[in-house]
């Protein structure tokens, strides 16, 4: 552990020893860069879609649970009795805190999207609907459908359940995905670093042989090779994460924020993408560390 | 200060050296004689335990070769220094730095004692050279300043004139002579029987060698 600590010290202290004892190697030191700065970006758009998803469900879980829509379909002579018998019912039941009907404009504008903005409702057999706002725990949904189907039968309650879930639930699926994304993203990295190192610390079997002879430490070359990986990975992923929050900033954002024009970060989730280059960083660190342990412990 | 007692090494099946018994004492000055081939490399590095023994004993200030584990090796290496025949240099740094790669590697700083060593090898006008751009034996004299720069207790040279002219392999067999008068145990592998026989009016030396994979202490034809 206390070497572990040595060596992350050691990577922000400069080490004029072992920063010039490995020769600078341009291909991988590019390809290192590179592979980061490419991870990075990736990640940040993870992350988007992790935090919208996550907002989205929130969102959709806490507008539709707190309202709820009664629907009264009954021969044109009932239906003014039962919409009072519903708006009786619905002032007496605790946990509604308001309803009303909706008025022809917004039933208009909800049949919209499938007869268009001139509907005739006045012709059309379209039932009344009755807008209900949920008081704190809300209602018990079960006995104010019971108390509907005796008083207004021709009313029927739909508390959103029935299609709320599985909008919730899929948000969720997103936000999960979005994660999973990242952590593959993060294991993608490590084992391209693992990768890079491998090749490094191969091309350089013969340094090795020469810091041995002269009596370094394992740890001081496997240190070498673990700062040089390891800043190089923050460069990289910091490069890449400037780079996907300009993207990110630059998406459009529509009047709705909706899901796909709301993809980004709000207040302090602004702060999580700043994390990538150090998440990277770690990553690289023990990537590279196990990857010199291994390569030495097998060079004898 | 290094015992070997009935040591062997073997690569696989094959047998490279057997039965070797050797004490080097502080302050000798050994020479290790042979055909090419003979496996005298392969001694040197049981040594300084860049190979380990298949079976005997060797001990390198006490402690048992055998059982070192890689920091010990490291600390073993701080005492012995290693000149090799192709010197095995880092390209990419000057010859100074290439010089002071073990209190480099240290963490410690070379101070004016680099410059003195490098003057007392006859390099200090290439300090900023890099190693291709040094004669052969402009890198064998590097080289052994680098073995001593830490003033270790035993220096090793492997072939340390094989790839010089008879001159210049007069002036690193002077600097290793010079180097055992100040109470430096000294062996140096080599074929050349000349170099031999020219360093017995300077130096009081053991003459070894290995024939048929076994050390012999070499006779009056040398």
């Amino acid at each position: 552990m206390s070497g572990l600590l040595d060596m992350a010290q050691s990577l922000i202290r400069p080490q004029g020893a072992s920063d010039t004892v490995v020769p600078p190697t341009g291909f991988t030191a590019r390809l290192t860069v590179f592979v980061s700065a490419a991870m990075a970006f990736l990640a940040v758009f993870a992350l988007a879609l992790t935090v919208s998803a996550n907002r989205l469900a929130d969102r959709w879980a806490s507008e539709l649970a707190e309202s709820a829509t009664v629907r009264i379909s009954a021969p044109p002579a009932e239906v003014e009795i039962q919409v009072a018998a519903v708006l009786r019912v619905l002032d007496q039941t605790a946990g509604v805190a308001s309803a009303r009907i909706l008025t022809t404009e917004e039933q208009r504008a909800l049949l919209a999207p499938w007869f268009g903005p001139d509907v005739p409702l006045d012709t059309l057999p379209v039932p009344t609907l009755v807008e209900v706002i949920q008081d704190g725990d809300g209602f018990d949904a079960e006995g104010l459908r019971l108390r509907l189907s005796t008083e207004a039968p021709g009313a029927v309650l739909d508390d959103h359940t029935r299609w709320r879930a599985p909008l919730v639930q899929a948000a969720s699926r997103l936000n999960f995905l979005g994660w999973l994304a990242v952590i593959l993203i993060g294991a993608t990295t490590g084992a391209m670093i693992t990768l890079a190192a491998n090749a490094a610390l191969a091309a350089n079997a013969q340094v090795i042989t020469v810091l041995r002879l002269v009596g370094a430490h394992d740890r001081f070359i496997a240190q070498a090779f673990v700062r040089r990986f390891t800043l190089r990975t923050i460069l990289g992923a910091g490069i890449g994460t400037l780079i996907g929050l300009v993207a990110v900033i630059a998406l459009p954002n529509g009047p709705d924020d909706g899901f796909l024009t709301g993809l980004g970060f709000s207040g302090a989730g602004w702060l999580l993408p700043l994390t990538l280059p150090i998440l990277g960083g770690i990553v690289a660190f023990f990537a590279t560390r196990a990857a010199a342990d291994r390569t030495l412990k097998g060079l004898r | 200060m290094i015992t070997l007692q009935n040591a062997s090494y073997a690569y696989g099946a094959d047998a490279l050296l057997e039965g070797m018994s050797l004490e080097l004492s502080q302050g000798s000055f050994h020479f290790l004689t042979g055909p090419s081939g003979a496996g005298k490399s392969t001694f040197l590095k049981l040594l300084y335990a860049e190979l380990r023994a298949t079976s005997g004993a060797v001990h390198l200030f006490g402690q048992d070769a055998r059982t070192m584990d890689r920091d010990e090796v490291a600390g073993v290496r701080q005492r012995i220094g290693v000149v090799h025949q192709d010197c095995q240099f880092l390209d990419h740094l000057t010859i100074a730095e290439n010089v002071a790669l073990p209190l480099m590697v240290q963490g410690k700083r070379a101070g004016a004692d680099l410059l003195d060593l490098l003057a007392w090898v006859g390099l200090n006008d290439r300090v900023n050279a890099k190693p291709p751009e040094l004669s052969g034996g402009e890198r064998q004299r590097a080289a052994l300043a680098r073995a001593v720069i830490l003033s270790p207790d035993v220096i090793l040279a492997d072939e340390p004139t094989g790839n010089i002219d008879w001159e210049m392999s007069q002036k690193v067999l002077q600097l290793l002579v010079e180097l055992n008068r100040m109470g430096k145990t000294v062996m140096v592998a080599t074929h050349d029987i000349a170099l031999i026989r020219a360093a017995k009016p300077q130096v009081a030396s053991r003459v070894l060698r290995i024939q048929n994979r076994h050390l012999h202490l070499a006779g009056a034809d040398l």
